[in-house]
């Protein structure tokens, strides 16, 4: 597995097994699932209360399906880790971070350097999402 | 015009600082190409058959003068002294160097310019009516609503990956001069019944390979919803819009394939779930855009006449001038479009130029049209033969708006790399084969594209050229019959295709055809959709 590099939560890393969306429905006691590009992210909203890790996988940076099922879970209230997996590289950190992911385990490690600086890049941003960043409408207007 | 408060500045500034950052990795080899394209894309830097192209956002297509200034001397300083304006209403450099784009993006942002998001497959630079603010014939200024997108499509955490680009236009009056309805997504600003003001969602039109004209998905989307309503639209997109095959990838395929009341069921679906999110800016923040775009200080009681001795002059007023919605008024068009000239181009010292008798004349203010030429919104009917000498001996006088010379043509094959034909030697043919015949010919609008990407947005000329690839050789092919106003439709082929003569003549035929058919006061487009396809065929391959 691939290790996790960057992770902004502190409690204590889920170690199961994720398993795919299909499988996820019929164990009743999983707590990882895995969603593929093709998952339809909202399979898993009967089931957000025993969910305790979510890896979206990016098979390749291209395909951004996986930005809009992370919102769709933080929209629906999930708390627990989301975290990114694949071709995930320092410039899709911060727009993955404001979507909800709070885990990254990118299959080529990233610089330090660099993803320090991804998250800094900007200064505030225009669209509100689930995260705690103000809109900059929100900020003109209070 | 919109003005940048600390935030939006803050940015751009920091777009400037990331893409420096990024062009520096790529140059010292640790970001690999193929991870820096997407990258490089989004700044709108292209990497063309001989160089970079830099394609540099001008929003709904409006500038000011500093504005446009800048834009001149940037085609001094770091290209070879021209600029090429485009069917998006934005500028393109042809011939950049890596190394400095960073600082040319630097020299944007301080003028409240950018580069943001105008290629890769993200929401590109909003479009909008070219007369906007300016013409009796609209509802209000669509502008403010463009704005409100432009700042909720840059840099969206969620839609920078989307399964192909993404072009959006707001137009509000019913004489669409934006191509709305050829859009992934586009936005007439209307009046309902009990007398609000709305957005009508027309959602997955496009050209390209297979041309679709948007259906109206919602005919009234309430003012304060407008973002979270388009938030739904590109969330169904993002999710189940095809990445399997480019070709295949734009809304319009969606859309068409899911069928428009399956699309629009989903996104119903999906809006009434983002209602809940507190994705909305208040209408406060489009009150405090809307102030912005207050009309510049018109003067009152000035002369509505003009006077017309010179000739030349009166035929420039004609067919450049527009009517203002102020007494004392005109919106003129500065064609860049001379006689076998390059569709388009403008020199620095010309783009220098407009931008000083933007100042003189017309309130600082410029647009760009998506049929590339450049329009100075508000001259005094006073001042526009004084304004007429000067765009004269500057060469910028030609008399030829939404004529056959009034060309709108794609870089094609001597610059871009998808290409099948060249564009641009076909459109300067065609330009001198009919210059002098404006009046008797009409309003004619020819497009052409230099292979089926439709940059020239060929199927919506009332007759369209397209470059294909016959055994390795140039071959056109004719479309007539399109249209891209109030009244869109989209062209057909002819029959076989021809080289670079044939087209021509093919073309010359087809106008034959036109003033021995033409009835009245009736368009070429007219005639055609009258009399059909067939005695347009007859003369040219009969
Ligand atoms: S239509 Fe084809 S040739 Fe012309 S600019 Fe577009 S991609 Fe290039």
């Amino acid at each position: 597995m691939v290790e996790v590099q960057l992770r902004f939560r502190d409690d204590d890393a889920v170690a199961d097994p994720a398993v795919t969306v299909d499988a996820f429905g019929d164990q009743t006691n999983a707590a990882a699932v895995r969603i593929e590009p093709g998952d339809d992210a909202r399979d898993l909203l009967p089931h957000l209360e025993r969910i305790r890790l979510v890896e979206v996988n990016f098979p390749s940076f291209g395909d951004g399906r996986g930005y809009s099922a992370a919102r769709i879970l933080r929209e629906a209230g999930y708390t627990g880790e989301l975290r990114a997996v694949g071709d995930v590289a320092v410039d899709q950190l911060h727009a993955m971070r404001r979507c909800g992911f709070d885990a990254f385990a990118p299959e080529h490690p990233l610089d330090p350097a660099h993803t320090e600086r991804a998250f800094a890049t900007w200064p505030e941003v225009y669209q509100a999402t689930t995260d705690d960043r103000t809109p900059i409408w929100k900020l003109r207007h209070g | 015009m919109y003005k940048y408060d600390q935030y939006d500045q803050a940015m751009v500034d920091a777009r400037v600082a990331e893409f420096r950052d990024q062009v520096r990795r790529r140059l010292d080899g640790t970001l690999p190409e193929d991870k820096f394209r997407p990258l490089r894309l989004m700044n709108g830097l292209y990497l063309q058959l001989h160089a970079y192209m830099l394609r540099v956002a001008v929003p709904y297509g409006t500038l000011s003068s500093a504005q446009m200034r800048v834009l001149g001397d940037i085609a001094d300083k770091y290209d070879r002294g021209y600029g090429h304006f485009t069917t998006r209403q934005n500028i393109q450099y042809n011939w950049i160097k890596l190394e400095d784009a960073p600082d040319i993006l630097a020299d944007l942002a301080k003028v409240e310019m950018h580069a943001i998001q105008t290629s890769g497959n993200c929401i590109r630079n909003i479009s909008s009516d070219q007369y906007a603010g300016a013409t009796a014939d609209e509802l209000i200024d669509p502008r403010p609503y463009a704005e409100l997108l432009r700042q909720w499509s840059s840099f969206h955490p969620e839609f920078s990956y989307l399964p192909r680009k993404f072009k959006i236009a707001v137009i509000a009056s019913a004489t669409d001069r934006a191509a709305m309805r050829l859009h992934d997504i586009g936005i007439e600003i209307v009046r309902n019944e009990q007398g609000e003001i709305g957005a009508a969602f027309y959602v997955g039109g496009g050209m390209g390979r297979t041309p679709m004209i948007a259906p109206c998905i919602n005919a009234f989307v309430p003012l304060d919803q407008l973002i979270t309503y388009s938030e739904a639209c590109l969330r169904v997109y993002n999710r189940y819009g095809r990445r399997d095959n480019k070709y295949k990838a734009r809304i319009k395929i969606l859309v068409h394939e899911l069928g428009k009341d399956e699309y629009t069921r989903q996104v119903e679906a999906e809006f009434a779930h983002l209602l809940s999110q507190g994705i909305e800016p208040p209408l406060a923040e489009l009150e405090r855009i809307k102030v912005q775009f207050a009309d510049p200080a018109f003067e009152t009681g000035l002369p509505d006449s003009v006077d017309r001795s010179d000739p030349d002059f009166a035929v420039w007023v004609d067919r450049n001038t527009a009517a203002h919605r102020v007494p004392g008024y005109a919106i003129v068009t500065i064609s860049l479009k001379p006689v076998g000239g390059i569709p388009g181009d403008a020199t620095a010292d010309q783009i220098r130029l407009m931008a000083d008798l933007a100042k003189e004349y017309s309130f600082d203010e410029l647009r760009v049209t998506h049929a590339q030429n450049i329009v100075l919104p508000h001259v005094r009917k006073a001042d526009l033969y004084a304004l007429w000498t000067k765009l004269d001996e500057a060469g910028l006088s030609t008399a030829n708006l939404d004529t056959i010379g009034d060309i709108i043509a794609c870089p094609g094959l001597d610059y871009c790399s998808l290409a099948n034909a060249r564009s641009i030697p076909v459109a300067q043919k065609i330009s001198e084969r009919f210059a002098g015949r404006e009046a008797e010919i009409g309003e004619l609008k020819l497009k052409i594209s230099g292979c089926i990407n439709a940059c020239g947005h060929h199927h919506a000329g009332h007759i369209g050229i397209l470059g294909v690839d016959r055994k390795g050789t140039e071959n056109y092919q004719l479309l007539l019959g399109g249209s891209e106003g109030a009244d869109t439709s989209l062209g057909q082929i002819t029959g076989p295709g021809f080289d670079e003569d044939g087209i021509v003549g093919a073309i010359e035929k087809a106008t034959e055809v036109y003033l021995a058919n033409k009835q009245g006061e009736e368009r070429f487009l007219d005639t055609y959709r009258r009399v059909g396809m067939a005695p347009f065929k007859e003369a040219i391959y009969g």
